[in-house]
């Protein structure tokens, strides 16, 4: 629990000495309760002490790393369940599932499928970032840790196991790649333990129940181990999005320390059916979720499901601008067509995105709307037959020859006022979704119209 | 230590608001905590789906969509089966042919076509307007007086024309208002403030607080189904304990990732009725665990696996 000033500073030398910048300890410590000066610049705070403080101080949620290299992905580290509070940090990642009890085409074909989904949207990186390798029934050690090391080649693996020896198997197998060993629970939690303290790797803890799990976790903390991930996974859909929200929430409003963890739910252990996993998936990325793990990742699934996390993790108190400004666009010259958009990042990256794809050399003109959407902007009257009209005058008409611009079909209202204010242009308006372009585009170009 | 569990409980509920008549009737609302949190409280009615049907019938849906209404001819047929689609609990008519932009269907020829709805089916039934404020104004108000009696939804008022859509179908015919704002707390609540002025009964009004795509700016969507839920149950704030409807076809199916035909679409995309689907059952899903009571959806499978999802976690 957070210490307020007057508990930190019954801790403090009372010296008065002012070396850490403050006049008083009292003062110090005030600035200490606020977040605004750390402990350590006190340098006569007594070890025992600064052992009190730190616990104290301490974040609600361990941040935790799995995975090396450009695959190395940060969990974990949540100060607040609500996005409006202040931005999400870390965000959930996914993961597709072997198992070894699948046989080696079905095992090849999956890890094979895990490299399709893979694109960028508003410079994102969006792909199946880990791979979990389920332990089959009567799988000897050999193969699981066969298994997994083929998976390890690809990506970061989970080691969903709970049989001592496979588990040993795998980790001297892949230890190197910082797997994450999911396999603890009250039953076998003391072998566990020295497996992933042994091998440097993050272990996931399971429970019967919220309480079992908890009382497997406080066992392990008082082992020295907290480099622990929480498996929520209890045996209804139901029960696993209590776990999911009652363990975040303990952390985070009731500064119960031993649930300050990142989560794992294995939505493929929760149901077979495929819409259904979709739906889950979606619903533990808004509640909680850090890993989530689903039987396979396509692009169907992946389109919905990345562009809500990315939503979900933007910092509201930043809008994704895009500078204002001429792009041009398939090798475009002063000759070749404009249109024009917001400056909004979301708008330009869908709209840029179909106007490579339509081949035609055009130039993207981006006046300044505030960071909005092309509605939003327009209804917030930051995009008007005025704001376009100065942008293009002031911008636009020294640099470009062409006299063609096209307009966002949801703001064809403007077209009149346009050629009013635009003497010499032709203003055309364009269909209302961005990934009509190409289409409209190219119709327009065999009618020779551009 | 054992785990020391904190029940986190409001004195304070949304309203339960019923819609339709007689044994079909059903009830949105009612909870008292946050949604699907069933172990901290109660989630009253439990989230409801509405089957979303158009006045310009078939030609423009998924496979999937004409394929469910196969053989239907009339408005009328499609309004049965709409009802009868697994899962569903109401039917919602959108007047999207009054577009002054679009087909500019009359008045008179859209109330014709609400009525041939009503009359085909005995479910609840929520009526949306065409996006145009004027346009909607006086068609909406039209709609609730010639289906007075069947305690129907009349959605689309907004700030600038609810006062014609409020009056008729909250005072005069007895309907219940869906008060549309734009993704901020202050407007849905504003709104709500001068309706309930206008004389509509509290617990006749429920919200639509916006919707999109999920990526498609839908992070001001979250927070604010989050800031409302916050605001109605942690503070009582009257003023924000309607239910909230959202429609999510509306939105899901005329992005890119439901439009674009595999053949024109990136590599690797696939089918696209898949991706439809995708985008409108992700979308519903974070929807309902955000806030929304009731979810308007149009594909059967998409109905058919967010139903199961709700019978999964009431
Ligand atoms: C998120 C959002 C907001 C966010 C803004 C986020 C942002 N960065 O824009 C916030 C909460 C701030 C907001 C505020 C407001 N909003 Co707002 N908002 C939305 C919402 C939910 C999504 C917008 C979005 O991100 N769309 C995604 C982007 C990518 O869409 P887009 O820019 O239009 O681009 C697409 C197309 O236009 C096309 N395109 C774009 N450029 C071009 C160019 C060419 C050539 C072509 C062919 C195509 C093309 O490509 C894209 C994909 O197809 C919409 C509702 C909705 N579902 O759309 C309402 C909406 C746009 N907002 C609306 C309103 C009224 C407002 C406010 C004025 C409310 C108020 N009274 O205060 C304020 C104004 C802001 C201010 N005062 O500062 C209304 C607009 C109504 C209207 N028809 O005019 C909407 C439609 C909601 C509604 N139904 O009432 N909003
Ligand atoms: S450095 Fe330490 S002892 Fe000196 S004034 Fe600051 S808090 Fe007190």
């Amino acid at each position: 629990m957070a210490l307020n000033g007057i508990q930190i500073f019954k801790l403090t030398p009372k010296k008065n000495c002012k070396e850490c910048g403050c006049p008083t300890c009292m003062a110090f410590s005030m600035k200490v309760a606020q977040g605004a000066k750390q402990i350590s610049e006190c340098p006569h705070m007594s070890a025992e002490a600064l052992e009190q403080l730190s616990e104290a101080t301490a974040p609600p949620m361990k941040t935790i790393k799995v995975g090396t290299g450009d695959n190395e992905h940060t969990l974990g580290g949540e100060t607040v369940l609500y996005r409006h509070e202040k931005t999400f940090v870390n965000k959930t990642v996914y993961a597709a599932n072997i198992c070894t009890c699948m046989d080696d085409a079905e095992i090849d074909d999956r890890l094979a499928q895990v490299k399709v989904v893979d694109y960028d949207r508003i410079n994102e990186r969006m792909y199946t970032e880990m791979i979990n390798v389920n332990f089959g029934k009567d799988t000897t050690p050999e193969r699981y840790a066969e298994v997994a090391k083929k998976a390890a080649a690809i990506r970061p693996v989970i080691l969903s196991v709970k049989d001592e020896a496979a588990a040993k198997a795998a980790l001297d197998a892949v230890k190197d790649t910082k797997p994450v060993l999911n396999g603890a629970d009250a039953s076998n939690y003391e072998a566990f333990c020295k497996l992933a303290s042994d091998a440097g790797v993050v272990l996931g803890v399971s429970g019967a129940s919220i309480e079992d799990l908890y009382d497997t976790v406080q066992k392990i903390e008082k082992l020295g181990n907290k480099n622990l991930i929480l498996d929520v996974t209890m045996d209804s859909i139901k029960a696993t999005f209590e776990a999911a929200v009652v363990i975040r929430r303990a952390a985070l409003s009731d500064g119960e320390r031993s649930f300050g963890y990142p989560s794992i739910v294995n939505v493929n252990k929760l149901t077979d059916d495929r819409e259904m996993q979709q739906s889950l998936a979606a619903l533990f990325t808004l509640k909680y979720g850090s890993i989530i793990v689903v039987d396979k990742m396509d692009y169907a699934m992946a389109l919905p499901l990345y562009g809500l996390r990315q939503n979900l993790f933007t910092d509201p108190q930043k809008p994704m601008k895009v500078a204002p400004g001429i792009y041009p666009i398939n090798g475009a010259d002063e000759n070749s067509v404009c249109l024009t958009t917001v400056d909004f990042a979301l708008t330009y990256f869908l709209v840029s995105g179909e106007l490579e794809r339509s081949g035609v050399p055009c130039n993207l003109i981006i006046s300044d709307a505030g960071g909005l959407s092309v509605l939003t902007s327009w209804a917030a009257g930051k995009l008007s037959a005025t704001s376009i009209s100065k942008y293009v005058q002031e911008n636009v008409e020294s640099k470009i020859k062409n006299r063609t611009l096209i307009i966002p079909g949801k703001v064809a209202v403007l077209k009149g006022d346009l050629e009013n204010k635009l003497p010499g242009w032709k203003i055309v308006v364009a269909p209302l979704e961005a990934v009509q372009l190409v289409k409209f585009l190219k119709d327009m170009k065999a009618n020779g119209e551009i | 230590m054992p785990f020391n569990r904190k029940a986190h409980k409001f004195n304070a509920s949304i309203n339960e608001v019923e819609i339709g008549t007689g044994d079909k009737a059903i009830k949105i609302g009612g909870e008292n905590t946050f949604p699907f949190y069933s172990f901290d409280g109660s989630l009253g009615a439990g989230p409801k789906i509405g089957v979303e049907i158009t006045d310009l019938g078939l030609d423009g849906e998924p496979e999937g969509v004409k394929a469910y209404y196969a053989g239907c001819n009339t408005i009328g047929e499609i309004a049965k089966k709409a009802a009868q689609m697994p899962g569903g609990d109401f039917v919602v008519l959108r007047l999207a042919g009054g577009d002054p932009n679009g087909a500019n269907k009359s008045v008179e020829d859209l109330v014709a076509v609400a009525k041939e709805v009503a009359e085909a089916i005995d479910t609840p039934l929520v009526v949306e307007g065409c996006k145009n404020v004027e346009k909607d104004a006086e068609l909406l108000a039209k709609v609730a007086g010639a289906l007075q009696g069947r305690n129907i939804v009349v959605m689309s008022a907004k700030e600038e024309n609810y006062k014609a859509i409020g009056a008729a179908a909250g005072l005069a015919y007895g309907q219940k208002v869906g008060a549309e704002s734009a993704v901020d707390i202050n407007l849905a609540k504003q709104l709500n403030v001068v309706m309930t002025q206008l004389g509509v009964p509290a617990s006749s009004i429920v919200m639509n607080t916006g919707s999109a795509a999920v990526g498609y700016g839908f992070d001001y969507t979250i927070s604010t189904f989050d800031r409302v839920r916050a605001a109605a149950l942690g503070q009582d704030d009257k003023m924000l304990q309607m239910p909230i409807i959202t429609p999510v076809a509306s939105e899901t199916w005329v992005v890119k990732e439901s439009t674009a035909a595999e053949e024109d679409a990136e590599e690797g995309w696939g089918p696209v009725e898949a991706r439809g689907i995708s985008m409108e059952v992700q979308t519903a899903t974070a929807c309902l665990v955000s806030g929304s009571d009731a979810v308007i959806l149009k594909h059967p499978e998409s109905v058919k696996t967010i139903s199961k999802l709700i019978q999964e976690l009431v």
